[in-house]
């Protein structure tokens, strides 16, 4: 009688079909919270009760509530509650609940750890079962320690039920603890023999796990014979007659076959022996697969996999290759998919093979899955090469139009990159980098701007086709500022060569210094402008304020408007070429020269990297320098000219690196002393008129090749590389500059950095102070360093080398010499 | 190895969702709608996998119902298509021609039915009618460990003392 009182006092909770039926019923969101709310408050009421007839109810209807997005934690301790329970269904319910609301992080890991222990040794295999899963879904650290024993115990069981899931618990323990791995290897020696489809794979799975995580347990796999073994069974699946119970679409039990697959090509990696043996049921499997369905291809997308990743015979390979390209034709996105994948990973070792399917390839940039485009973007970069260059960069500049946004900026500088590799003439060169520079606006990274300019400077036989092929693009669109940049050096650099015909079937341009004056001014005003783009134009105003005489006024004028702009940097570079338009108009014409020939980044162009990995990281390298410094960088000429200000008492300029640029420090040194130097270094105004009349001398000096010298390898040892960059000094004979960069390639930093350097009697030398004195490792960083050679006597030049620096806190004397200079540069 | 395993609707209603990793709570909301928006927003012809983060999605859809894993690298996409659809044969011959309303209504079946499936992110049984002797032996277990309540319970009275 008290019973039915207590039950009428306290309600009934909601059975989870009705609690269901509840929610699905409630119209907005805000009905739902309250359904949900109200039943949580009653949830939480009958646990505080410590009722325990309706806890599995009420955790059941919590772990709904769960997924729907609410906050169920407080059901954590009710769930270690219904596994203490001897009851089936509790237990059910309550390992459930703990797979679902318990992560490794929670304290009540302690509590089930205890529970598991007990229920791991229960006489109902289907509760072993329920612990087992729950290890398999939650295993933390501590668990795995202290529940190893228990599973070992349990793979040796005889009930294949048990059998196979502690097997998955072992290979889930080791993932977390991989030095528990040493209990497990005798366990797993006898598995294979099992007929059980469920012990073999699970069986497959761990000594598959064991073999990726140790040499030494793949080492004695090797050992005991296991590729046979694999051979065999993998053998009997597919020679034995149709069993209903394994078959998946006319194929043998898929899951096994390709997890025995993964298991032979992680063994006859580099292991000649091995990859013997199982060359036969590859091909077998390969040729007699049946291949209507997506199960058969799923088998077969493993064994090419398995075929290219082991020693395997050629015409294997070919083999491979081959049902790749059928992939690649066949109807179903998903099998297409895995064929770009897979030919991607494949390519280095059959390029050749992967190279025929080029085609295919291309077509599938045009796909509407991004998903394959992405596939086929990155493969069809790797298979660019010198004979397919020109038709390859067609359907990538076309890919690049249409392209979405996330992919331009990288396809930018990969393009550029394949184009610098494999460019087959300059002039296409040219046009390829500034069709990506009108094409991509403003995706484009820094990274291209640099090369952009680089590549305009150093091909001086197409300085006036560039320069008028930039101006047309700059007069179509001002908005794109990576164009707007290399436009504005380019013109500022090469503008008296506007109106020159090109020698290149180009229309000459028919425009005026005033027009080319607005277009930059329209570029400088236009508030879209990036500063860095502001600052490149007004330094090309600044330039051209020597290329255009006549118009000096006007450039004048422009440039002192920004004397009171709020960007210091703008305004720095303002006032600063008011005052040499002012106070230093007499050597004006000579500063702004045509610049020297670029040096080139020692990496930024180098034809040798092969590997897509260097290849990326080479680009995170270049994309990771400031815009800033490229500018400052790439402008040496403006570096020297703050220098010479500031040694005048105006204000110094706060940030700018002269380290970088040898030619800077060069000329900043020469400018130092001022007399001598305008009779050396700086030709006269008239000279300069002369240049407007006829090609000026020093773009004949790179005409001739001077700035083309091979560069010198002068030390290359344990990752350090030392280079010199040759150039005679004001195309004299007896006058060589040397530019030195040393690199270092080793795994470790080179500190205190010391290069000397001597020569024959009848040398002059001078070494200038070095850019630093530390190389960073793997290529990280440079140290550079000027040398000046006087020569007379027009000797050959040779030079003894002593380097000295300390690495791993091991100091290290070297010595070398260098006698082979090139002989342009004294006769 | 399988990351996680997340069901749901055509609405983006989550439906099931089993996770073989440990991730925060927070976290697993975050992917789970990140997942979802991702899923959803892919046109019907195109191909079923995802590269997301460093893993591999691998979805498919069944009428309203949305089947989606993720992978790791060195797993077979195709294959874990051949897991979805096995899975899907399981519940199908378990509930009868099986519909969104059966996974909703009995989500602790189905979340039972995977793992006699999966364990720890890896097939344990490629045998459908292994998988389904497991089941029906276990549901025969919780029927036999319950007292016989049924009809008086619902109705709020309490049998025994």
């Amino acid at each position: 009688m008290m019973n039915v009182l207590k039950a009428v006092s306290t309600p009934v909770p909601k059975r989870l079909r009705d609690l269901i039926r509840e929610i699905r019923s409630s119209r907005t969101a805000a009905d739902e919270r309250a359904v949900v709310n109200k039943e949580c408050a009653t949830i939480r009421d009958s646990f505080r009760d410590q009722d325990n007839t309706y806890r599995c109810r009420n955790v059941a209807k919590l772990l709904y509530i769960h997924m729907l997005g609410y906050p169920a934690h407080f059901g954590q301790l009710e769930c270690m509650k219904l596994i203490a329970s001897p009851k089936f269904t509790d237990k059910r319910i309550g390992y459930l609940g703990a797979m679902l609301l318990l992560d490794e992080r929670q304290d009540v890991h302690l509590l089930i750890t205890n529970s598991l222990k007990n229920d791991l040794n229960h006489q109902t295999q289907y509760i072993q079962s329920l612990a087992l899963c729950t290890l398999g879904a939650i295993c933390s650290t501590e668990m795995s320690r202290d529940l190893a024993g228990e599973v070992e115990k349990m793979i040796k069981s005889s009930n294949a039920y048990i059998k196979k899931k502690a097997i998955l618990c072992a290979f889930g323990i080791i993932r977390k603890v991989p030095d528990l791995m040493e209990m497990y290897i005798p366990a797993t020696r006898s598995l294979l023999n099992e007929k059980n489809h469920g012990v073999l794979l699970t069986a497959v799975c761990l000594i598959t796990e064991m073999s990726e995580k140790s040499p030494d347990t793949l080492h004695h796999f090797r050992k005991v014979c296991l590729v046979p073994q694999l051979v065999r069974i993998l053998k009997n699946l597919i020679m034995a007659g149709y069993s209903p119970e394994h078959d998946v679409s006319g194929v043998s039990d898929p899951f096994l076959q390709v997890k025995i697959l993964r298991l032979l090509r992680i063994l006859g990696h580099n292991d000649a022996e091995a990859s013997e043996t199982m060359n036969d049921i590859l091909a077998q499997v390969a040729t007699n697969t049946d291949t209507s369905k997506n199960v058969g291809h799923a088998i077969l997308y493993e064994i090419v996999l398995t075929i290219m990743g082991i020693q395997s015979e050629a015409g294997l390979r070919v083999l491979a290759v081959n049902i790749l390209g059928r992939f690649l034709l066949n109807n179903d996105k998903n099998i297409r998919y895995v064929a770009l994948n897979t030919l991607l990973r494949v390519v280095n070792a059959d390029y050749n093979a992967v190279q025929r399917h080029r085609t295919t390839i291309v077509d599938c940039l045009k796909d509407p899955d991004v998903s394959i485009r992405r596939r086929a973007i990155e493969l069809s970069f790797a298979l660019i090469n010198h004979n397919n260059i020109r038709g390859m960069m067609k359907e990538l500049l076309l890919f690049l139009e249409t392209c979405d946004p996330e992919f331009k900026s990288d396809c930018c500088s990969n393009i550029v990159m394949a184009a610098s590799k494999y460019s087959p003439n300059k002039r296409w060169h040219i046009d390829t980098v500034l069709k990506v520079l009108t094409t991509a606006g403003n995706y484009i990274k820094g990274d291209v701007v640099t090369i952009a300019i680089q590549l305009v400077s150093e091909t001086s036989s197409l300085h006036a086709y560039s320069v008028q092929q930039l101006y047309r693009a700059l007069y179509s669109d001002i908005t794109q500022q990576p164009l707007a940049q290399v436009a504005a050096w380019c013109i500022g650099e090469y503008g008296e060569l506007l109106n020159t015909p090109s020698g290149e079937d180009e229309e000459p341009l028919h425009v005026t210094e005033d027009e080319v004056i607005t277009l930059l001014e329209r570029v400088l005003s236009n508030n879209n402008s990036a500063v860095v783009t502001k600052e490149y134009v007004i330094t090309a105003l600044m330039k051209l304020s020597s290329r255009f005489p006549a118009s000096t006024l006007r450039l004048k004028q422009i440039i002192a408007i920004y004397g009171s702009s709020t960007n210091v940097e703008l305004q720095q570079r303002s006032v600063e070429y008011t005052n040499v338009f002012s106070k230093f108009d007499h050597i004006r014409s000579a500063l702004l020269e045509h610049m020297p020939l670029i040096e080139a980044h020692p990496h930024s162009l180098d034809v040798s990297y092969q590997e897509k990995n260097d290849y990326s990281s080479l680009l995170s390298e270049s994309v990771s320098r400031p815009a800033q410094e490229n500018v400052l960088s790439t402008l040496p000429t403006e570096n020297g000219l703050f220098d010479l200000i500031s040694s005048n008492g105006i204000q110094p300029a706060p940030h700018v690196e002269t380290g970088k640029g040898g030619i800077a420090a060069d000329l900043l040194d020469l400018l130092g002393d001022m007399p001598p130097v305008q009779n050396t270094v700086v030709p006269p105004v008239n000279d300069l008129l002369d240049n407007f009349l006829q090609p000026p001398a020093h773009q004949n000096n790179l005409v001739n090749g001077t700035s083309y010298l091979p560069v010198v390898t002068a030390f290359n040892k344990d990752g350090l590389l030392i280079e010199f960059n040759c150039q005679r000094a004001n195309n004299d004979a007896t006058k060589t500059v040397i530019n030195m960069t040393a690199t270092n390639s080793s795994q470790f930093p080179m500190l205190d950095f010391v290069f000397q350097a001597a020569v024959p009697k009848s040398f002059q030398l001078n070494l200038q102070s070095p850019s630093g004195n530390r190389l960073l490792p793997n290529n990280a960083g440079h140290v550079t360093q000027v040398i000046q050679l006087n020569n007379p006597q027009k000797q050959p030049i040779r030079m003894r080398l002593r380097i000295t620096y300390t690495q791993n806190g091991r100091s290290i004397n070297e010595m070398g010499e260098v006698s082979t200079f090139p002989s342009e540069l004294w006769q | 190895m399988m990351q996680f395993m997340l069901l749901f609707s055509r609405q983006g209603k989550l439906r099931l969702q089993k996770w073989f990793t440990a991730y925060p709570d927070r976290t697993k909301k975050k992917i789970t709608r990140e997942l979802i928006a991702l899923v959803l927003a892919r046109k019907p012809k195109m191909c079923s996998f995802l590269e997301w983060k460093d893993l591999k999605i691998v979805y498919k859809r069944y009428a309203s119902l949305y089947f989606c894993c993720a992978i790791e690298n060195d797993d077979n996409e195709l294959l874990t298509l051949e897991v979805i659809h096995r899975y899907v044969e399981l519940l199908d011959k378990y509930f009868g021609s099986v519909c969104e309303l059966d996974i909703i209504f009995n989500f602790e079946k189905a979340y039972f039915m995977l793992d006699e499936f999966l364990l720890g992110g890896e097939v344990q049984e490629t045998s459908k009618k292994n998988v389904l002797k497991a089941i029906a032996a276990q549901d025969l277990l919780q029927e036999e460990s319950e007292e016989p309540k049924g009809f008086f319970e619902d109705f709020g009275f309490m049998t025994g003392n």
